[in-house]
């Protein structure tokens, strides 16, 4: 008996594939399943999926083969970003690169809110911040 | 109704002044209308608080013993210019360590520089100093090594060239890859545009003939008082404007001083933006003095009454193609997102409206406790008709025979 695995990771699409059935091919050609935590496509530049994909680990093996060969970039899921909230100017400019808006501006206190539940940790926002509010706890 | 600035001033001893923001006149003038708003109101405040790179200070380390005329500077790695007397010297927002790899790797990070030393003064740390000299009969000495802070040292003056731009350009890249800019970063494609200006809020946007701002004007600057010390660097009053004279793309600034001593460092805070380097985050407010109707109308226009120019900067910022890809409101911009060649585009602010808000809030608190008195300008800053409008850099053969040497 294999043993079960179960990661939280970050797929990205290339736009040439973003309009491709991919992620559904996991549970049909291999034995895993997944939830979705955040999906976003953005027209003419890339996918972005945050999945908890589970299963044997064989099968799981086998299934990000599957995606790198499809070309697909996988990352682990694995750090987590924090704001240090003295320092945030609430200028805004993190919101630029912020994929899954767990930046946010409230646009009548023009504060900005940062949702770590939302975050993906693809860590953009940590050298587009101006004042170094942004970091990664490891 | 017309009223003077000394006027204005008794009334703010008496404690007596009637005080608004710029946003809160915005309110006030669409219910009563100008001509009563300004019987009712003495003074409007502005503030802005965004990268300001023509930054810097002048600081006296004063003299060790035996005494140095120092050639070069360094503060806490980052150099300072010294080509002043021997203790004086002058240093820049923008100024890396020179062990900084730049753009080598690029974008570059710029973690830190001249503006990063400036804040971290103004915060009350202590800062490294080592310089070195050539040694004269009066200067012997060649080196020091030491430590100082604002209160060590004689003076320290924030001495701003070029800050306060009375509008700014909303940046967007054509281009298909991502681009770094002083602007932010820029995604492909007009992937997002990003302005900077605190719009209703921005000092020389509801002054924008310049008829209360001017030399000698005394301001809030960084958390302290400074002072308008005339016309900033690249100064172009000659521009499209409004009906109202309100100039539609960059325009008038401001050169400015304070002392450094006085400042706090929410308001003085280094920046680094990745791929083109560090800056300096100035909060700025200035009070205006309503001496009459006009001063009033445009003190209290809108967002959605003031515009600015979209501008590609993957190659037309760059190469001085002077181009607009449209004109866009404030209030638009403020809205998240614009519409540039028929494609909604999400706006970004590298100007912090939460910051400006606080800044002017706190210069009315200041004048309405009868603190901060306003100041007539000494002159008023060169407006349209002036004949002054920005030069560009022509290049031309350099006559090798006047290189320095005579």
């Amino acid at each position: 008996m294999t043993a079960h695995v179960a990661h939280k990771i970050v797929l990205h699409f290339p736009q040439q594939i973003w309009d491709r059935s991919i992620v559904c091919r996991l549970a049909k050609e291999f034995d895993l399943s997944f939830s979705i935590t955040k999906a976003e496509v953005t027209p003419l530049e890339e996918g972005l999926v945050v999945l908890d994909l589970s299963g044997p680990e064989g099968e799981y093996r086998r299934g990000l083969a599957f995606l790198k060969a499809e070309g697909v970039r996988v990352e682990p899921l694995e750090r987590d970003v924090t704001r240090i909230e003295a320092k945030c100017i609430h200028c805004g400019a993190c919101l630029a690169v912020c994929p899954t808006e767990a930046l946010d501006i409230d646009r009548t206190s023009w504060i900005v809110s940062f949702d770590p539940g939302k975050c993906i940790a693809c860590e953009m926002c940590i050298p587009a911040c101006p004042p170094h509010a942004m970091q990664t706890a490891l | 109704m017309k009223r003077t600035v000394e006027q204005i001033n008794e009334r703010i001893k008496k404690g007596q002044a009637v005080v608004l923001t710029a946003e809160e006149v915005v309110k006030l003038v669409k219910e009563k209308g100008v001509r009563k708003a300004a019987a009712e109101v003495d003074v409007v405040t502005t503030g802005t608080f965004g990268p300001m790179c023509s930054s810097g200070a002048i600081i006296n380390t004063g003299h060790s013993k035996p005494r140095i005329k120092m050639k070069k500077a360094w503060f806490n790695e980052v150099e300072a210019y010294c080509g002043l007397a021997a203790v004086d010297c002058y240093l820049g927002a923008t100024e890396l360590p020179e062990s900084d790899p730049e753009n080598r790797v690029y974008p570059g990070s710029f973690p830190y520089g001249g503006a990063h030393v400036i804040q971290e003064l103004v915060a009350g740390r202590e800062v490294r100093l080592r310089a070195v000299g050539y040694g004269t009969d009066c200067y012997p000495r060649r080196e020091i090594d030491t430590m100082i802070s604002l209160k060590s040292v004689n003076e320290a003056y924030l001495f701003n060239p070029r800050n306060c731009y009375q509008n700014y350009n909303c940046a967007v890249n054509l281009s298909d890859k991502m681009i770094y800019t002083y602007m932010g970063v820029l995604k492909p494609n007009v992937g997002n545009a990003n302005y900077c200006s605190a719009g209703v809020l921005s000092p020389l946007l509801k002054d924008p003939l310049y008829r209360t701002i001017g030399i000698g004007t005394r301001i809030f600057l960084g958390g302290g008082v400074g002072y308008v010390v005339g016309q900033g660097t690249q100064h172009n009053p000659e521009v499209r404007r409004t009906a109202l004279g309100v100039p539609t793309g960059g325009a008038g600034t401001l050169a400015v001083t304070g002392d450094l001593k006085q400042m706090t460092p929410e308001f003085v805070v280094g920046v680094s933006f990745m791929g083109y380097g560090v800056s300096l985050a100035v909060g700025l407010g200035i009070p205006i003095p309503i001496l009459d109707e006009e001063v009033m109308r445009n003190a209290a226009l809108g967002d959605e009454e003031l515009f600015t120019q979209v501008v590609d900067y993957s190659h037309d910022y760059p190469e001085m193609v002077a181009r607009s890809l449209g004109e866009v409101s404030y209030a638009q911009l403020r809205s998240g997102s614009v519409t540039i060649q028929g494609r909604e585009v999400p706006t970004v602010s590298l100007s912090s409206l939460h910051k400006a808000r606080t800044i002017a809030a706190t210069l009315k608190q200041w004048i309405a406790a009868g603190q901060f008195t306003l100041s007539e300008p000494a002159q008023p800053l060169p407006g349209p008709g002036s004949g002054i409008a920005i030069k560009a850099l022509h290049d031309r053969p350099a006559r090798k025979r006047d290189g320095g040497r005579r």
